[in-house]
């Protein structure tokens, strides 16, 4: 560790919070130096994540092999109905398609997908070399569309055309092109859409549950346990719940503009954050007080049997330090509130796709002496792991080994997840995961954070 | 269930894969990177490939997985990816310090027709390769074959790039190793120090992905083919190819190269192709097959006899990788079981000249690779002739479950256990191995499904 230090050209993506002097912006929504060792994906897989959950649309990936394999079933978004979002779908592009254009596979392909699954509708996506070979697959999706009588979506996804967030944009832009095209027959006033909450190990279902339990209509998860027919009446709903930072807010912005309906920005993680995303929306519809009773009934009773469970958690991990390293900053925003309802201290704070704005606010809350980064990658998370003592790592599929091998505990927060931690249950299990992590008796065995402690 | 919606009736498609049987160059070709000692592989194309190939490897081997990428945009699609490939070289030596840099292509880099070869010797021109330190590179574009000939090409192009020969023969054999897994390129290593036989083994992934828990992240874990090594392959007496289609591509560069003789013979799996091996082996570095070696034949063989009741006229459906398809299978018959169907997405005219010869009294087995060879058709398949085991990596979980048939974990990649890194699917032990998983399966089947009065203590 001691010879390699911060990537040159990376020093302004990294701020170490310590009193006034050193205050600069962090550098962000840049992409990755060439050669770096990047934890970050592409403008596929950010339209892939967003869309992914709709369960009764098929996915195509327009593209060679790799694309497909890799995103098939690569996220437990769970569906309590059809699964076809699970399954795998390509072209497989060849040399020669490559060379002589992949149209006309695409279109055979969609008529034969679209006869055999009858999907409700089609989402294609466009990988990088579709990019250079300029397939007009707008033209193949119109034409299938007319044939089909099916919404036939293209998502401009090209990799090398920007970032995850980019992706992110790309699906809302598909995925308003059926907002709108549904009746909006029998959609009460009291009623929201529930956007970027991905249904991992069934998270939608239980954020569904306490809106319900408030008396408020969910017309659609979008991007949870999503159906087509939902998504083409959701501009019917009086108000759009957006969590997580990037991912859905552009749609929930058009939809304002096209269709006057306001969004609140919320995150479920935390009692702090899930008390808030209820009393917002119950003060959003402050015509019916019944609905702000529900909500702190809800709340009391849910924080009354979470309270002292945490109690007993937060005695062993109290002090401990925690390091975070999550793709969104919003998310960051949660832990770091949602660890301090236990006394754990975050010692790194960092991002894939954070903007000046989300950085500015993780200064303000982090302690003196956090690490603050934005696209960090695997030498620097080590480096300021072992520099900062963290006793766990909180982060994606590529940073879990890394924590095991510095011998340090680890919590999922990305989409390998098995078990819900959203919510107020969410929040058990999280402290609970984080518990059993960071004081596991396997850390007896092996020297931990680089031999500094035992 | 999720794979419900598979239709009995099977169909020609025209380039639609369905739940694919293969993956892209690329990730194979990162995989044999790893396989040398201090490298780093490089991705030359967009971030994204790059973030899928490392998590699938970090899933599958539940190690950190290095690899630096190139990060394309817009301008570099357009322009050309020579800036950002040289700014690259630049940027991991100076901060990953790495012995070597293996540069692989992508679909992306390939279609706009960066040249690799031009680009490193631009960079050695420039000065930007420190002394000692090397760049490789091989291109791999995923558009043709697939994570196999990836591994391949990467292999050969570590052949190429680093075998001297000093006119000096050494008392050596390379082996060239197809694609494997680090328990097997480790019982490879054993079994050659058994038999007294000085070998090179290249890629070698042991102690790089089956790291032990040091509280350290070493970015560059002590295993690996060490340069010195490569660099001597090309004095060797000779080469023994594993895997004519992942393994000999490797060889064949030595012998272009330095013309050192090789031999292909098949990944040493199950019971045959293991004596073949042993016997090329010993063969070519002109040593007896010493008694140890042959005591664990005969605990094969015993096990072997002992068990043949609970396996003769099971049938069994496999997929995936060429090279280890071809030996299982041939395995699958010297238990005297029924490979029923096979499938690998990797096209190939050597497996199925293979597979021809090996299933020449098994008229009734179906095979098929390359186009139109996925899941979806061995879903289809099983449908219609149904099997008592399905053998593949971990995407077969959702035909098993649907099917309700005993799984047996195998290839690459297993994304949902553990194992495949440390214990050993080659060599007579490997095969021991083997049968005692695929027993396994099917006793406790007929464990569980047992009536009542027919449920018994011993079996
Ligand atoms: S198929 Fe090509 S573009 Fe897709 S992941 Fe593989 S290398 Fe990248
Ligand atoms: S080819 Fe492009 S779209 Fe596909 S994974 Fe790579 S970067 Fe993403």
């Amino acid at each position: 560790m001691e010879k390699i230090g911060i990537l040159e050209g990376r020093q302004r993506q990294i701020y170490e919070k310590k009193g006034e002097e050193t205050a600069f912006d962090i550098t962000c929504e840049t992409t990755s130096l060439s050669g770096s060792v990047s934890q970050r994906a592409c403008v596929f897989c950010g339209s892939r994540v967003v869309l992914y959950p709709v369960a009764d649309a098929l996915h195509v990936v327009h593209g060679p092999i790799g694309c497909a394999a890799y995103t098939w079933d690569i996220r437990g978004a769970v569906s309590s109905g059809p699964e076809l979002h699970r399954l795998s779908f390509s072209t497989d592009l060849k040399e020669m398609d490559v060379i002589y254009g992949g149209e006309k596979k695409l279109y055979l392909s969609l008529l034969e997908l679209i006869e055999r699954y009858q999907p409700k509708a089609a989402f294609i996506y466009s990988t990088c070399i579709i990019g250079l070979i300029g397939d007009d697959i707008d033209a193949v999706c119109k034409k299938v569309s007319q044939e089909k009588g099916i919404p036939v979506l293209p998502v401009h996804s090209e990799g090398f055309k920007g970032t995850k967030k980019d992706g992110y944009k790309a699906a809302c832009d598909s995925l308003m092109k059926l907002v709108g095209t549904g009746s909006t027959e029998g959609i009460g006033k009291y009623s929201i859409n529930i956007l970027g909450e991905f249904n991992l190990a069934g998270e939608a279902w239980i954020i569904r549950s306490y809106y319900e339990q408030m008396g408020i209509e969910v017309v659609s998860t979008m991007t949870g346990d999503g159906r087509v027919d939902d998504i083409r009446r959701s501009h019917g709903a009086s108000l759009n719940i957006v969590q997580c930072s990037g991912s859905m807010v552009r749609l929930a912005k058009q939809m304002e503009e096209k269709y006057s309906i306001p969004c609140l920005r919320v995150s479920y993680f935390g009692i702090e954050d899930m008390s808030k995303a209820l009393y917002d929306v119950a003060r959003h519809f402050s015509d019916n007080p019944a609905i702000m009773e529900a909500a702190k009934k809800l709340v009391s009773r849910e924080v009354g049997k979470l309270y002292p469970q945490l109690q007993q958690f937060r005695r062993e991990l109290a002090g401990k330090k925690v390091a975070i390293y999550v793709g969104g900053a919003f998310k960051a925003f949660s832990l770091i509130k949602a660890l301090a309802s236990v006394d754990m201290k975050v010692v790194l704070a960092g991002s894939q796709t954070g903007n000046k704005d989300d950085y500015n606010s993780l200064k303000e809350m982090c302690d003196e002496g956090t690490v603050i980064v934005d696209d960090s990658n695997p030498v620097e998370l080590s480096k300021f792991v072992l520099e900062k003592e963290a006793d766990l790592l909180i982060g994606g599929v590529k940073e879990r080994p890394i924590a095991y091998k510095l011998g340090i505990g680890f919590c999922d927060h990305n989409h390998e997840r098995k078990i819900p931690l959203a919510g107020f249950e969410g929040m058990y299990n999280f402290i609970r995961e984080v518990y059993n992590s960071v004081m596991s008796p396997v850390w007896q065995f092996a020297p931990r954070k680089g031999g500094l402690s035992s | 269930m999720l794979l419900r919606h598979t239709t009995k009736e099977v169909k020609e498609r025209e380039g639609l894969t369905i739940n694919p049987a293969k993956t892209c160059q690329p990730i194979g070709a990162m995989y044999a990177a790893l396989g040398v000692h201090g490298c780093l592989p490089h991705s030359h194309g967009s971030q994204g490939c790059c973030a899928y190939h490392r998590s699938t490897l970090t899933r599958h081997y539940k190690e950190p997985v290095m690899s630096a990428t190139s990060s394309f945009t817009e301008g570099a699609s357009v322009f050309g990816g020579q800036a950002n490939l040289l700014q690259a070289i630049d940027t991991i030596f100076s901060v990953y310090d790495p012995d070597v840099i293996a540069v692989h292509s992508t679909c992306l880099s390939e279609t706009i027709g960066d040249d690799l070869q031009q680009i490193t010797k631009k960079a050695l021109d420039d000065g930007k390769i420190p002394e000692g330190k090397r760049v490789i590179y091989a291109s791999t574009p995923s558009f043709v074959g697939s994570h196999v000939t990836g591994y391949a090409n990467m292999l050969a192009g570590i052949a190429e790039q680093f075998a001297k020969s000093t006119g000096e023969k050494k008392d050596q054999i390379n082996i060239v190793a197809g694609w494997m897994e680090p328990s097997d390129m480790r019982e490879i290593k054993r079994i050659a120090k058994e038999m007294g036989v000085r070998i090179v083994l290249f890629p070698d992934t042991s102690d790089v992905l089956d790291a032990p828990q040091t509280g350290k992240h070493e970015f560059y874990p002590k295993g690996g083919t060490t340069i010195e090594a490569l660099e001597s392959t090309g004095d060797s007496k000779s080469s023994i190819a594993l895997g004519c289609m992942s393994g000999e591509p490797g060889a064949i560069a030595l012998d272009k190269k330095c013309k050192v003789p090789f031999q292909t013979e098949d990944i040493p799996i199950g019971l045959s192709a293991t004596d073949r091996f042993i016997m090329s082996l010993s063969k070519a570095a002109g040593v007896e097959v010493p008694d140890e070696i042959t005591a664990e034949r005969g605990r094969l063989v015993d096990v072997m006899t002992d068990m043949e009741q609970y396996l003769y006229g099971k049938k069994v459906a496999l997929f995936g990788d060429p090279d280890q398809l071809i030996p299982l299978t041939e395995f699958v018959l010297d238990l005297n079981m029924k490979p029923t169907h096979i499938v690998s997405g990797t096209p190939g005219q050597r497996f199925e000249k293979r597979m021809k010869e090996i299933l020449k009294d098994a008229p009734y087995a179906n095979f098929k690779n390359g186009l139109g060879a996925d899941m979806f058709l061995m879903h289809q398949w099983i449908k219609n002739e149904p099997v008592d085991l399905l053998i593949g990596n971990t995407y077969g979980k959702y035909i098993a479950r649907d099917e309700d048939i005993p799984f047996v974990r195998f290839g690459f990649p297993i994304l949902d256990r553990i194992g495949h890194s440390y214990f050993p699917n080659v060599g007579y032990s490997g095969a021991l191995r083997l049968v005692e998983k695929i027993l396994g399966v099917f006793l406790d089947r007929q464990d569980r499904d047992a009536p009542e009065e027919k449920f018994e203590l011993v079996m």
